[in-house]
């Protein structure tokens, strides 16, 4: 799929918009202005985004604990975000969720989850729905490489390949599950080749270049809405940060980040490969980055003022109260 | 008026409702059963036979036959729910939730608290609930207390085939998760049930029996055990205030309250264990807001504390009987005379 320079614009200003919450959110968590943990995705931005630029409207995501980045790219209100990561009461959730539940189903984010495994199931649902409906919809489920291990994830993919149901399961391989390392974890070695065992196509594809991954989920999401059925894309990505924001990362190598900083930098490589082949110019680039900067500022800066959930919340939006 | 079973009263809603509103599906174990074989496509429908036919009427896309993999299937309810369809998944047994247990307690229940109240989850899992059929610890337990714990889940416990039908129809229109329990040896009891839809609404008791000497509070199939028990107390001047919560979340407290404020006397009838259930939480309501009208102490008649046993004549001790109901009544009748 050829991309034109709006595309390219959109697909930069998505990744450099994620790469800068996420700094800001790690700088606003040390401060200790954001309640609760933080999961932070910065790494892995060419994989939302890559995937997240061929669903509309109709289609939904389910995401992770490192919820952010799906979130930005599906769309969802970065202030609305900030506001909900500080417990403000116009926060996405109103204050009741945070990081590792944010969600907008008015833009088809079925949400962060707290449970590893958690959304593959709730994805063949929102598949299931599209398929009933008839409505062309797609549903994509983003997982790390720990959810890979869990039986929910199983049983997800066998009953999308049953069901025929027009789903995407994306792996984003960190190489980590918490600080568990991916050689240990996963038994085979190889989440695509396991998924494979399934029934469904599934590939793998390098995270730090967004034009692959770009293709890659064009091709699964083309095959999905067109009745295909479901299929598998692991993404060979890596973790800037930690398993959460204050995570010392003891387990990980000396020079370990510092390295893949320097080397498996997806936004690098995209201004890079941008740059080079006269796509876009530094400049725009630049521009791009100070709008992103300013809208975050903005966002922290609304978030700190704004006002706490009322009292009287901790007893909506649940049916029935003792 | 028509004799239904609970069985077809079920089935009679399922199908009503399917036909008014394209968006209700059923998916589950053999809800049709014949899939990807070569005899008869509803062979089953469902293992005790409540969806039977649906298939027929409304094909394989509404009427959704699975793999056995109990998490996919409650996932599946709730990301369909969450996202535009109104699913009754079937939860065979009720002891299966020990393996689906996450998709419903972490995600079903917790959308709309979670979300800010942005997500709606209207879906109901049907599940069989209770002792008598030597199927041993796994196939037995009734654990609508469990349900009922969860904040975000609606819990229904009917009793006859015509609670049966009004409440699942009921609970297939509501916005919240509905876990609806069927005792397992309840499918053939008859009652009248009209034709047509209705609903009745949750939270709200059934009065089956009115006296004025000991309130009963009880479920599900100890609502006939304790109708038992009546009869005989009646023959020695006992008159019960037979209540039949029929929604333990919500639970309708009003109805309870006023009948202990009148009798000053309550047993509890729970087929359930007896730890952190339906009979103690009934119990502390009572203690905690009627504590001035009680003239005895509250009795609860429950299973033990104990797995489910196989062996009939255990398993016969294992369940509340008509005599131990009898036996606690009475002696709360007679306290402090």
């Amino acid at each position: 799929m050829q991309l034109n320079r709006d595309d390219l614009l959109r697909a930069y200003r998505s990744m450099s918009t994620i790469r800068r919450f996420e700094e800001r959110v790690q700088e606003e968590f040390s401060k200790g202005g954001i309640p609760g943990f933080v999961h932070l995705y910065a790494g892995e931005e060419a994989s939302a985004v890559g995937m997240c630029m061929h669903l509309g409207p109709k289609d939904y995501i389910a995401s992770t604990h490192r919820g952010h980045g799906h979130s930005i790219a599906k769309g969802c209100d970065v202030t609305g975000m900030m506001h909900e990561l500080f417990a403000k009461r116009d926060g996405l959730c109103g204050g009741k969720g945070g990081s590792m539940h944010i969600a907008d189903l008015n833009v088809g984010m079925l949400g962060a989850n707290g449970i590893v495994g958690g959304g593959p199931p709730l994805v063949v649902g929102a598949a299931l729905t599209a398929k009933t409906l008839g409505n062309g919809g797609v549903a994509v489920c983003f997982s790390g490489d720990g959810a890979s291990n869990q039986g929910t994830t199983f049983e997800a993919l066998n009953m999308a390949v049953v069901l025929k149901l027009p789903a995407v399961f994306v792996f984003e391989n960190n190489q980590y599950g918490e600080g568990t390392g991916f050689s240990y974890h996963c038994g085979s070695g190889d989440i695509a080749g396991r998924a494979g065992g399934f029934g469904l196509p599934a590939l793998k594809v390098n995270g730090d270049d967004f034009f692959a991954v770009h293709e890659a989920a064009g091709e699964a999401v083309e095959h999905a809405r067109n009745g295909g059925g479901p299929s598998v894309i692991e993404v060979d990505t890596c973790r800037f940060y930690g398993h959460h924001s204050g995570d010392a990362q003891l387990y990980r190598g000396k020079d370990e980040v510092k390295t893949l900083r320097e080397n498996r930098d997806c936004l690098k490589h995209f201004r890079t490969r941008v740059s080079e082949a006269a796509l876009l110019e530094p400049d725009a680039l630049s521009a791009v980055d100070a709008e992103i900067a300013a809208l975050i500022d903005r966002s922290v800066t609304s978030a700190r003022a704004a006002a706490p959930p009322d009292p009287a919340q901790l007893l909506t939006d649940v049916y029935a109260s003792y | 008026m028509p004799q239904k079973s609970i069985r077809q009263a079920l089935n009679e809603a399922l199908a009503q409702e399917m036909r008014r509103d394209p968006t209700v599906i059923v998916i589950g174990e053999d809800v049709a059963g014949g899939a990807g074989s070569e005899g008869q496509r509803d062979a089953y429908g469902g293992v005790l036979g409540v969806t039977k036919g649906l298939i027929g009427e409304f094909g394989e896309a509404r009427v959704i036959d699975t793999p056995i993999t109990e998490s996919a299937i409650m996932g599946a309810a709730a990301g369909a729910a969450v996202t535009g369809l109104r699913p009754v998944a079937e939860l065979m047994f009720s002891d299966f939730l020990g393996v689906c247990f996450d998709q419903i307690f972490n995600q079903a229940a917790k959308f709309r608290y979670m979300f800010g109240g942005k997500a709606k989850t209207p879906l109901v899992i049907r599940t069989m609930i209770g002792a008598g059929r030597s199927a041993a610890a796994q196939h037995s337990q009734s654990p609508y207390h469990i349900f009922t714990s969860v904040p975000g889940l609606k819990c229904v416990v009917p009793s006859n085939a015509y609670d049966a039908k009004g409440l699942l129809i009921q609970a297939i229109r509501d916005d919240d998760p509905v876990i609806f329990c069927e005792h397992k040896l309840m499918y053939d009891l008859r009652a009248e049930v009209p034709d047509e839809p209705y609903t009745i609404p949750f939270g709200e008791a059934n009065i089956v029996r009115d006296g004025d000497d000991v309130t009963v509070v009880a479920l599900s199939r100890m609502v006939h055990y304790a109708t038992t028990a009546a009869g005989e107390l009646e023959k020695d001047g006992i008159e019960i205030d037979l209540i039949d919560p029929r929604t333990t979340s919500p639970l309708d407290e009003d109805t309870i309250l006023e009948s202990v404020e009148r009798t000053g006397r309550l047993v509890i009838v729970d087929e359930a264990t007896p730890r952190c259930s339906i009979a103690t939480d009934v119990a502390a309501l009572v203690a905690d807001k009627a504590f001035g009208a009680l003239k005895a102490p509250i009795r609860r008649v429950t299973a033990p504390h104990t797995p489910v046993p196989f062996a009939p004549d255990l398993e016969k001790l294992y369940i509340p009987s008509p005599e131990k109901i009898a036996a606690a009544v009475r002696e709360i009748y007679g306290y402090g005379k």
